[in-house]
């Protein structure tokens, strides 16, 4: 007899076969995370019924297993091996497996050269993240099969990684796309993810064999795979085993069933895992902390007793949505919260019309919106206000404790933090790429493991020994509970560990503070994450102080709007709010179409209304609501652009051969010289397009590393685009260094712009085809390099003669140096131009590739149309001299981004927000520096992180909560 | 602002402690014999491995920065807050590449760490050979650079053989024993002055590898494992989470290209810098002369290796043709193309299987770790190379599973071999 046991992230699978074979006993059960319990249970059950004599060759497969295997000392075999063997023996002349499991992805090359990838760090795209996609929906994952089938589009959901994709989906959601097209777009996001992350170059063909669950369960999934790949798929019978039946198959040793049992049991008693202190001492500790908080409230009244007229707020957030009615005094008369199941103007319809009929001839005198869904809401509804949230929080907050000087909300997947200084934010912290520690989090590990999150929630209150499990993204902390399971805790140690690790990720990794002093001692918590009260006590443990939980801590968005709509009514004023009849009477039809009037050519979700009016979203500029072009006429980031552009058109008309330039990454800058060079010498130049999501496509099958970053990752697209359009040769060279600008010690470039073309070379297919010529060259010291140049150019043509191309080189640094100067001309006519239309400017720094469209998603846009004119850091940098930072400052782009910084700390109206890419380690460097610059100047901070992200929903917060907070320390000035 | 901390003056060299990371334990423990044998009052080397490290590291640095950034500060914090050590006497020393990575700036990150936790008075001296850090370099005299070369290449040798002769002793414990011998006879000569010099390497090589050479083994075919990665990651046990040893208990052999490869890259470096851009001629000049000196004594070391029948790598010139078609010698940022040579070296030398360690989000290993590898294996089809990230929070269950399935794969191909042996 051979045993094969496969225990995985969150199922366990078994396979005993008989010696010819035969499959004769099978399971396949979620463990809940009690492996131990569950393994010996399992073996028992087969023990007696299958194996009479208690002896078969037995292996041990999975991820989880790894630990139990090494304790009670059954040989183990890694699953994707397992996963070989079974293909070999089971599936002849499969070329490649595509396994996906609860939380692991792999892909196995078995012919020509047997190559096994598996997710590293990122579990992106795995059954996990289609549970917890499926979450978001409201359905099973069978459900999500069926809506996928009849899906009619599907949208771009970021591919990278799971935390990514859910903040693409959820506007989707809240925007009213249909769930069936955001389905399948799921499917094909997982697709994306596992032929961009693990196929890293290597071509999918030939026989291919599906396994793992989600595979087996989704025929969707399967069809997206198909497609994409074009191939066609087999998805074998026992699909789910085959590990377990590689395990069985593999296992070379016989094993006493009774004994191997005996010692899981055994190995439930060992518990090594590194843990916290409890969060309470003792029973009393915990209620009189309990009664300490409820007595933060708020006073509810009955409707009799109101005074004045009511005040509504609604604050339509990510997962739910919440609705508070007070009073002139500000108490509640009615509130409401729940989860906002993906359509909140239904809901708010209800909720409106109930409060109508619930208190006949009510007065409104003003119903304010926030959140995300703040726009949609007031515009269908006739809303009075609109509020930014960060401003709605604080407003409640100083309701509570007018003094407070420090906010922390987490709500289901986002996360705001905020200081005040002079009864002002000054400091915004908001959760961009990471959702780690947020509610939502929590609630997906409930249910993994099979609980409400209420009851899961309250079980590690009295956690003896709670898991240590870091302070890292939401990906890593689905392995750390993994290990945690792997080394025994229980679910009311993984549970109080889990609530510890949400405050963590919020004090270190999203606020980033180093003493929770310097936060403040007068802190308000709120959002819905802390009605669970071991997240609200690790969260005063972590801090070391007592901090105000209102009762209403999950409301305080709409709370807050209530206030502010009560706060700024005139007497006697009078809501615009929908009359009754006309809320019964109200409608929303949504349709989604791409907008295609731009490059950026933005998904458009258009809610029409029963008053016929029309509401879009997912665009970037007012073109498709005004039809006018964005205005341009403050934007130095489209002036950039265009004039990148303008040598893109010009391919010369010399009769050399042409080369191809791929406009990504330094060549944002060094366009114009190596454009003049080659053009000089009689060589046609033919640029690769601007960036798209396409051309990003196009090239994603050979990025050898998943986590560089998005502007790196896209130059594959550009060098394919390249091939496409028949260039003779491709010329993108590797500099170590930068120009030198002399701001910094040192002129570096980082190792990605210095080196990236050196991975192209070794991954992108096209260019085993065509000349690729990346020597290494220092453009910094101009002698030297007129001096070196021309032997490197001509051994690629000799007929070249060195006097024209040092002559080209002159001419090459000319132009880019007038390049640079008409930037810096530019900016001053805008900064001049701004102040003249009173209009504040912003910095928006980064570095030149940011100009990439693709890259900055369009911002520099979002900007204008929210008022200020957006200048670039290379514009103002060359306005300060260098002078001494705290951080080593070695980098041309960054040493740009400190002088920058430092400038703005001298000009009132002007204000720097740093772009930061996903994946950038400078960056871990230069924003703490920037920050700590800006800061010290009397300055706001802003961080924006931008990645494949198409998101831009957080970005406006972040900045309307910035021009709230610049106008608020405006009016205190005068 | 500038976060400052005094600088490191020689009259502090009497009375001061001198905390040093201990990233290689084998090569720094006779480094701490060099510096206490010329001057340095007492050196102590850090390389505690706790979470309280981890928690300080996350605390004080930006917790996107690298792995071996956070470890470092977390371990210096841990020490001066456990009692050990007077804050008023202590120093710091961080070693500082000068290249376009982020590890050039440890030092600043560490200066700021000191600051925000109210060590403000703790000087820390850089060592770097690049002109960084002028005012607050860590003192030397030529006899104590010397040593440290000295240092390097017995603790290499030491290393190599240890590993190449402990996967298949017959007495478990007989190379560590032998090694610990020999550190403690290096020692003695460090601090005595003795056997320290170049001229008497040839000497000292053939008498260690001879005594290496005799503990009785049995050659029974074993996995073969080469490590290579991010300099701290690779050679730290608390970078790695003990890797080597992790190979060891799993039945491989472990190879671990030695601490001096690095050296030479950085000479090569400096050498290739002047003849590819015209930088600072002298130091090309001075760089090149090294780098001849290291060749030679490393050559030196592989003849008498090779003499008793142990795996040496070829000579450090041989080493630099390894990447041609793959990688660019100008790929200079991080262990840049070192990286992707030692992976080749050890290829063709029979390691096939490759632990590629590297700290989550190294730049540089995008392009001369994850980037090369397609390549690598287009060229040596038999290739099994398991790069891996460490992180404070990346899992040992993780790091395991990935090793293990490289493991599996080797021992298939191990297997596949035998017959033909047999």
């Amino acid at each position: 007899m051979r045993v094969g046991l496969d225990i995985g992230s969150t199922t366990i699978k078994c396979a005993v076969m008989d010696d010819g074979g035969k499959l004769i006993y099978s399971a396949y059960e979620r463990h809940m995370s009690h492996i131990m319990e569950k393994g010996e249970e399992m073996l028992s059950r087969i023990m007696n019924d299958y194996v009479p004599d208690h002896k078969a060759y037995l292996a041990i497969s999975g991820s989880a297993g790894m630990g139990l295997a090494d304790r009670s000392g059954i040989p183990f075999v890694q699953e994707v091996f397992s996963a070989r063997v079974a293909a070999e023996k089971l599936s002849p002349g499969t070329d490649c497996i595509i396994e996906l499991g609860g939380e692991d992805a792999k892909i196995l090359f078995l012919t020509n050269g047997v190559e096994v990838r598996m997710n590293g760090s990122c579990a992106g795209g795995t059954g996990a993240f289609i549970d917890q996609m499926a979450m978001l929906l409201k359905m099973d994952a069978d459900e999500m099969d069926q809506a996928a089938m009849h899906a009619e589009r599907t949208y771009t959901i970021a591919s990278r990684c799971g935390v990514f994709a859910k903040s693409d989906i959820q506007p989707l959601i809240n925007q009213g796309a249909k769930s069936g097209d955001i389905a399948a777009s799921i499917y094909q996001a997982v697709v994306n993810q596992t032929i961009a992350g693990l196929a890293q170059g290597r071509q999918i063909r030939g026989n291919v064999l599906y396994l793992g669950g989600p595979l087996t369960f989704s025929k969707c999934l399967r069809e997206s795979f198909d497609r994409t790949l074009n191939v066609k798929g087999v998805c074998p019978e026992n699909s789910l085993l085959y590990v377990a039946m590689g395990a069985a198959f593999y296992a070379d040793e016989i094993i006493d069933l009774d004994e191997a049992a005996a010692k899981l049991k055994k190995s439930q008693a060992d518990s090594g895992y590194s843990s916290l202190p409890p969060l309470f001492a003792s029973r009393d500790e915990y209620w009189q902390f309990h009664n300490r908080h409820m007595k933060a409230s708020v006073p509810r009244i009955r409707y009799e007793d109101r005074k004045g007229r009511i005040h509504i707020g609604i604050d339509s957030g990510s997962t739910t949505i919440k609705m508070a009615a007070a009073d002139d005094d500000g108490r509640l008369l009615y509130t409401w919260y729940q989860p906002n199941e993906g359509n909140p103007a239904v809901l708010v319809k209800e909720h409106l019309l109930e409060l109508y009929r619930k208190y006949p001839g009510i007065e409104i005198a003003s119903v304010t919106t926030t959140g995300y869904g703040e726009e949609l809401i007031k515009h269908a509804f006739h809303c009075d206000n609109g509020l930014v949230e960060t401003v709605a929080h604080f407003t409640a907050a100083k309701y509570f404790m007018p003094d407070v000087d420090f906010i922390i909300d987490i709500g289901g997947q986002d996360m705001k933090c905020f200081k005040i200084e002079d009864q002002a934010i000054s400091n915004i912290f908001l959760n961009e790429a990471c959702s780690s520690g947020c509610g939502s989090f929590l609630q997906t590990f409930a249910e993994a493991l099979g609980y409400d999150v209420q009851e899961f929630a309250r079980m590690g209150i009295y956690a003896d020994r709670p898991v240590d499990l870091g302070s890292r993204c939401t990906v890593f902390m689905n392995s750390q509970v993994k290990q945690a399971q792997k080394d025994g805790a229980s679910v009311e140690n993984i549970s109080a560990g889990l609530s510890i690790s949400v405050v963590k990720n919020a004090l270190y990794k999203v606020i980033r503070c180093a003493s929770p002093e310097e936060l403040g001692r007068r802190i308000v918590v709120q959002g819905g994450t802390f009605y669970n009260e071991a997240v609200l006590r690790a969260f005063e443990k972590e801090m070391g102080v007592n901090v105000v939980r209102p009762d209403i801590a999950g409301l305080m968005g709409a709370y807050g709007a209530a206030l502010y709509g009560r706060d700024h009514a005139v007497p006697g004023q009078k809501s615009t709010v929908l009359t009754e009849a006309e809320l019964e009477q109200f409608t929303q039809k949504v349709t989604s179409v791409s907008c295609g009037r731009c490059g950026n050519n933005c998904l458009l979700t258009v809610n029409m209304f029963s008053d016929g009016k029309r509401f879009i979203s997912g665009n970037r500029c007012d073109r498709p609501i005004t039809g006018k072009a964005a205005d341009e006429h403050l934007n130095l980031y489209a002036y950039k652009l265009k004039s990148l552009l303008a040598y893109a058109e010009k391919e010369g008309s010399g009769s050399r051969e042409t080369i191809g330039i791929p406009l990504c990454l330094n060549m944002y800058e060094l366009l114009p010289f190596w454009h003049t060079f080659f053009t000089s010498l009689g060589f046609r130049v033919k640029v690769s397009p601007v960036s798209s999501r396409s051309l990003y496509q196009k090239g994603q099958g050979s990025i050898p590393s998943d986590t560089a970053c998005y502007p790196a990752k896209l130059s594959h697209g550009h060098i394919a685009a390249l091939a496409e359009a028949g260039v003779d040769a491709v010329f993108y060279p590797c500099m170590s260094y930068n120009v030198d600008e002399h701001l910094g010690e040192n002129h570096y470039n980082c190792p990605i712009v210095a080196y990236y073309p050196e991975v192209l070379e070794d991954n992108c297919p096209e260019l085993s085809k065509i000349r690729f010529i990346r020597d290494f060259i220092d453009l910094s010291n101009r002698k030297e390099f007129a001096k070196r140049f021309p032997k490197m150019i001509r051994k690629h043509w000799p007929d070249l003669k060195e006097k024209d191309i040092v002559h080209a080189v002159e001419l090459a640094y000319g132009e880019y140096d007038r390049h640079m100067e008409d930037i810096r001309r530019k900016a001053d006519e805008i900064i001049e131009q701004a102040r003249k239309e009173g209009k504040r400017i912003i910095v928006l720094a980064g570095r030149p590739y940011h100009a990439d469209p693709e890259v900055s998603h369009g911002i520099d846009q979002l900007i204008i149309r929210l008022g200020p004119a957006v200048i670039t850091e290379d514009s103002i940098s060359s306005k300060t001299a260098k002078f001494r930072t705290a951080v080593l400052n070695q980098w041309t782009y960054h040493s740009r981004l400190y002088a920058a910084a430092k400038y703005c700390c001298t000009q009132p109206d002007m204000d720097l927000v740093q772009l930061v890419s996903f994946g950038c380690g400078l960056d871990a460097i230069t924003s703490d520096e920037t920050r700590e610059i800006l800061q010290e100047g009397g300055k706001l901070y802003t961080q924006l992180k931008i990645d494949e992200i198409t998101n831009l929903g957080t970005v406006t917060i972040r900045l309307r909560s910035l021009l709230a907070a610049l106008a608020e320390k405006e009016a205190q000035k005068n | 602002m500038e976060y400052l901390t005094p600088n490191f003056t020689k009259e502090m060299l009497k009375d001061y402690t001198v905390l040093v990371p201990d990233m290689a334990p084998v090569q720094f423990a006779l480094a701490k014999a060099a510096l206490e044998s010329e001057g340095y009052h007492r050196v102590e080397l850090i390389g505690t491995s706790s979470p309280e490290v981890t928690r300080l590291g996350l605390r004080y640095v930006h917790n996107d920065t690298c792995y071996p950034a956070l470890i470092i500060i977390g371990q210096f914090l841990e020490a001066l807050e456990s009692g050990k050590y007077d804050p008023d006497h202590t120093a710091l020393i961080i070693s500082q590449s000068g290249g376009g990575c982020r590890a050039s700036n440890y030092i600043k990150l560490l200066r700021k760490a000191l600051v925000r936790a109210g060590y403000e008075n703790v000087p820390v001296a850089s060592a770097n050979a690049s002109g960084l850090e002028k005012d607050s370099v860590m003192p030397w005299t030529p006899r104590m650079l010397v040593k440290l070369l000295s240092a390097a290449e017995y603790g290499d040798l030491l290393m190599a053989l240890r590993n190449q002769v402990q996967a298949y002793e017959v007495h478990k414990g007989d190379a560590d024993a032998l090694m610990q011998r020999w550190l403690v006879k290096l020692d003695e000569w460090f601090r005595s002055s003795r056997n320290y010099a170049p001229h008497s390497y040839k000497k000292v090589f053939r008498k260690i590898t001879r005594d290496f050479a005799a503990i009785p083994v049995n050659k029974t075919p074993k996995v073969k494992v080469g490590i290579v990665g991010e300099i701290y990651v690779k050679f730290s046990p608390t970078g790695n989470n003990s890797l080597q040893k992790m190979l060891e208990d799993q039945g491989c052999e472990v190879n671990m290209p030695g601490l001096m490869g690095y050296a030479e890259y950085c000479c090569a470096n400096w050498k290739m810098d002047t003849e590819f851009y015209g930088i600072s001629p002298k130091m090309g000049k001075i760089a090149g002369a090294a780098l001849k000196l290291f060749n030679r004594i490393g050559n030196e070391m592989s003849a008498v290796l090779k003499e008793y029948g142990f795996y040496a790598p070829g000579s450090f010139y041989e080493l630099m043709e390894k990447p041609e078609g793959i990688l660019d010698l100008g790929t200079k940022m991080g262990e840049g193309w070192l990286l992707t040579a030692e992976m080749i070296e050890l290829i063709e030398g029979g390691y096939d299987s490759i632990v590629c360690a590297q700290p989550f989000g190294c730049l540089p290993n995008h392009i001369a770790g994850k980037g090369v590898i397609n390549r690598i294996r287009e060229r040596f089809p038999q290739a099994n190379i398991a790069p891996v990230d460490y992180d404070p929070s990346a899992t040992a269950v993780n790091q395991e599973n990935r090793i293990k399935l490289m493991l599996a794969v080797a021992r298939e191909n191990l297997k596949e071999k035998e017959p033909q042996n047999a």
